[in-house]
């Protein structure tokens, strides 16, 4: 049987492998545009500011591919055959397969803005994008970046790293305000500033316009502000990569349809990582997740289903983290970033006088359902026990020193916590 | 365009650095501005050493803290570039003058002198080449040797404290290197003489000072007094009781990068260069036999040395002596100085820890299967970034081990703790946890685990 994984990101590579635990002896072949082999994309920025080598980030030595015979074909993908049952190459090369897994990630958005496609005009997601920006950032003065996220601070801090002038237009009032509720948005908002970064909030962007030279040399807002800048980094989120299903044989919305066990509408496609929506009972509409874990934990459901196991996928108790230049952010379970705490929650809100670490516990029902914490590690495993079991926020109070993941030697707040902490009611803002 | 205050404090130290090396280049020619007086020494120690401080800390002066990387990879002196090869060859030549051809150091034995009468209360003559030729070593050589060792570690440790002073491990842990290797490294040896008593160094044990566990140095020691018989004890107990036991509860890190001279070079002067370690399938192996080869070599010899002494020279003849001179000129020289210290620009800074010092690979057979130490790995977090990685100065593969959500108890491990500072994701945390399965399969049968690590 010869199984063909186009994408070898963290999904198509946990796959390539899971499989090959599972069946020694099917045929593996892993496809990509981007890169020889497998990287970590979410390490791109440490490249660019000089801490790792791209050949650093790759989590697999290169032998591994060899010991665990899995072929890797170079190229990029222009069409899905299913008819034929073959990857169509824009050089011209097919590729057969037996079993097809998708996992070619997402790209960056791109919502129509004129000028948006002009050169020193990007995203920050592939090895492409990294030698983009490496090109467009020699002599860079200022640069500006679209889009108050994740990425968007990451960009932000690689080229603050360069010594560029950066600024962040944000569409929201507050840093990530999708994700954050307001007192996080706030500090994080306030570590970024502090950095050097300017951040304008509730800005929009209206247009990039060109320089003489044919780059991007001016942003415009929708309030009609003239920024100039030698770089637009594109952040405001990511879609999934459906360019090679333009054709149609394999149903797609926003992202490639597959049922919980990862199964494409057609059979023997499989889906998963960043380009695979999710869907409850072939529903019409479903789920997106991009994480670096989601992606891995789908790479292994459909190595599990390619072997017949018949598994489906089910994420367990969310978890996420972060780190906003050297503040860092763990989340446990669901936290609403609402800017008012809805009914028949109250949340336990503390910080630190210094700003730099805070926790919040959030409370449905008279059980803890979910936290963020920023600048003080907290346990996976201890939180997602909390969460599971519905413990009380007093048993979790009493308890809060074992969640703890800081190094030794670290300042200990759990008593500050649990004196300081403030409750906030259903109403009030978060 | 105005230039940054860090970045104009930071080139005052920096003259101050080339002040103290200018008139260390004096001496070596044989030609110091202020003579060899206490006052030629401080005119090179202070603008050395306080230069040093400055250039050290200025670059952080000012920053939040937080990781440091920024550059270090596209810097030519941090990724094997030509400033690199340069300070390789100079440490190197050091080295190898202090070792083989200690008349070459004339000039900076004699610039040295003045503080080592004040410590040592001898009063020595002016160092002359062919003195030292003739006599073969001068003591003034170790003392040079340890005095710059000592201006290394404290110079560099205050950079190591402000690149990492959001986590007060790293300032326990360098706080700590660099006191003991000011004063059990240093001061104290030399202070020691002063009261005619042996120079001995309290921090340092069979079989990293193998002459420690020796015959003729235990009987030395104890016919030298309360404090010798106090020494010869000390060394006996520190070598086979104190460190099975504190590597039991601590793991191999309350040596390796809290106390050890060696290690307190490598935590400190060795920082920029930690990510230059092999972290390669082809290292680990070589590394496995290295070091566990410098070990038998070193038992060997030992044992050599006691039978020769039981049977009072009749038995062996020659063979212990040889041997002792043949690992001191090898293990003692070639690979703890030219090559593990030398190669720190070039290879890492734990090129001895790691591939040759029979300490280390004691207390990593202890760490391996005998300790409650380990690194646990916090869920589903890890991101396969590669900074836990990269910055192991050991070469282990870190993230093979996080990434797949596994506890880390390896050998090499010295538990400096970089690779869960560097950790963007907050994954890794230094533990003394319990012995038992969460460690690794076999983990509560330690012998049959060691006898199945030794049939891989």
């Amino acid at each position: 049987m010869h199984i063909v994984i186009l994408g070898n990101g963290i999904a198509g590579v946990t796959c390539a492998l899971g499989v090959r635990r599972r069946l020694p002896q099917a045929r593996i072949t892993l496809v990509s545009g981007e890169s020889d082999a497998f990287f970590s994309s979410t390490a791109l920025m440490y490249v660019f500011m000089g801490h790792m080598r791209l050949r650093d980030t790759e989590p697999y030595e290169r032998r591994v591919w060899d010991e665990q015979r899995i072929e890797r074909v170079r190229g990029w993908v222009g069409a899905v055959d299913v008819v034929n049952a073959r990857l169509e190459f824009t050089d011209g090369r097919t590729l057969p397969w037996d079993k097809l897994v998708l996992a070619t990630g997402a790209q960056p958005n791109r919502f129509g803005w004129p000028g948006q496609d002009l050169p020193g005009v990007q995203g920050l997601y592939s090895v492409q994008d990294l030698e983009a920006l490496e090109a467009s950032s020699r002599g860079l003065k200022r640069g500006v970046v679209v889009g108050g996220g994740l990425i968007g601070v990451e960009l932000a801090e690689m080229l603050h790293s360069r010594g560029v002038d950066v600024t962040i237009l944000a569409r929201e009032p507050r840093y990530w305000s999708n994700a954050l509720p307001g007192r996080e948005a706030d500090l994080v908002g306030r570590v970024i500033e502090r950095a050097g970064v300017q951040v304008r909030y509730g800005t929009e962007l209206q247009a990039i316009e060109a320089g003489s030279n044919g780059r991007a040399a001016e942003v415009v807002t929708r309030a009609g502000d003239r920024l100039a800048c030698g770089l637009v980094g594109l952040t405001a989120g990511v879609s999934p990569n459906v360019s090679a299903l333009s054709n149609g044989a394999v149903p797609t919305r926003r992202g490639v349809l597959v049922n919980t066990r990862l199964e494409t509408r057609v059979e023997h496609v499989y889906a998963c990582g960043d380009c695979a929506e999710i869907t409850e009972d072939n529903a019409e509409s479903g789920r997106v997740e991009q994480l670096w874990y989601t992606g891995r934990a789908q790479g292994e459901i459909v190595a599990a289903n390619l072997a017949g196991e018949g598994r489906t996928y089910a994420r367990g108790v969310w978890f996420n983290s972060a780190k906003f230049f050297d503040l860092e952010w763990h989340t446990y379970g669901e936290v609403d970033p609402a800017p008012v705490v809805r009914a028949g929650e109250r949340h336990l809100w503390w910080s630190d006088p210094s700003g730099l670490h805070a926790l919040r516990i959030v409370e449905r029902d008279g059980a803890v359902t979910g936290m963020n914490s920023l600048g003080w590690r907290q346990r996976q495993d201890v939180w997602t026990q909390w969460i599971e079991a519905r413990r009380p926020v007093e048993a979790v109070l009493k308890e809060l020193a074992r969640a703890s993941f800081e190094p030794e030697f670290a300042r200990r707040f759990e008593a500050a916590v649990r004196q300081g902490g403030q409750w906030l009611q259903a109403g009030e803002s978060t | 365009m105005s230039v940054r205050t860090p970045d104009a404090v930071g080139a005052i130290g920096a003259v101050g650095v080339a002040l103290g090396l200018a008139q260390m280049g004096a001496a070596l020619l044989g030609a110091p501005m202020a003579g060899y007086t206490g006052a030629g020494l401080a005119l090179c120690l202070v603008p050395l050493v306080v230069g040093g401080l400055i250039r050290a800390v200025a670059p952080y002066w000012g920053t939040t803290p937080g990781i440091k990387n920024d550059g270090v990879h596209h810097a030519p002196s941090q990724s094997r570039g030509w400033p690199a090869w340069l300070l390789g060859v100079v440490i190197t030549a050091f080295y190898c003058a202090v070792y083989w051809a200690p008349a070459q150091l004339v000039g900076l034995m004699n610039l040295v002198t003045p503080l080592y009468a004040a410590l040592t209360g001898k009063a020595p003559a002016l160092a002359t080449v062919e003195g030292v030729r003739a006599a073969g070593w001068d003591p003034r050589q170790w003392f040079l040797y340890g005095l710059l060792y000592t201006v290394a570690v404290v110079v560099m440790g205050a950079r190591m404290a402000m690149r990492y002073r959001h986590s007060r491990y790293q300032l326990a842990r360098t706080a700590s290197v660099c006191f003991f290797q000011l004063t059990f490294g240093f001061l104290v040896p030399q202070l020691l003489q002063a009261f005619q008593q042996p120079e001995f160094y309290f921090t340092y044990f069979w079989p990293l000072k193998k002459e420690y566990l020796f015959p003729s140095d235990l009987r030395g020691l104890v016919e030298q007094g309360t404090l010798g018989v106090f020494m010869a004890y000390w060394g006996v107990l520190m070598a086979l009781v104190a460190v099975p036991v504190l590597t039991y509860f601590y793991g191999k890190r309350w040596y390796c990068s809290w106390v050890c001279g060696c290690g307190g070079l490598a935590e400190t002067a060795g920082d920029p260069w930690r990510h230059l370690s092999s972290k390669s399938l082809a290292a680990w192996r070589f590394e496995r036999w290295s070091i566990h080869g410098v070990l038998v070599l070193i038992t060997l010899t030992t044992g050599l040395v006691w039978a020769n002494s039981a049977a009072q020279g009749q038995v062996l003849g020659h063979a212990s002596s040889t041997a002792t001179h043949w690992y001191g000129f090898l293990v003692g020289a070639v690979l703890s100085g030219v090559v593990g210290v030398g190669f720190y620009p070039l290879l890492g800074t734990r090129v001895w820890c790691r591939f040759f010092c029979p300490q280390a690979a004691i207390l990593g057979l202890l760490q391996r299967f005998f300790s409650r130490f380990r690194i646990t790995t916090n869920g589903g977090q890890c991101i396969s970034c590669g900074n836990c990685s990269t910055y192991c100065e050991m070469g282990i593969d870190v993230r093979a081990y996080a990434q797949r959500g596994a506890n880390i108890v390896r050998a090499s491990c010295v538990g400096c703790g970089v690779c869960a500072a560097v950790c963007p994701r907050g994954v890794l945390r230094l533990e003394n946890g319990a012995t038992s399965g969460d460690r690794f399969p076999l983990s509560d049968k330690p012998l049959h685990a060691l006898m199945e690590a030794l049939r891989k």
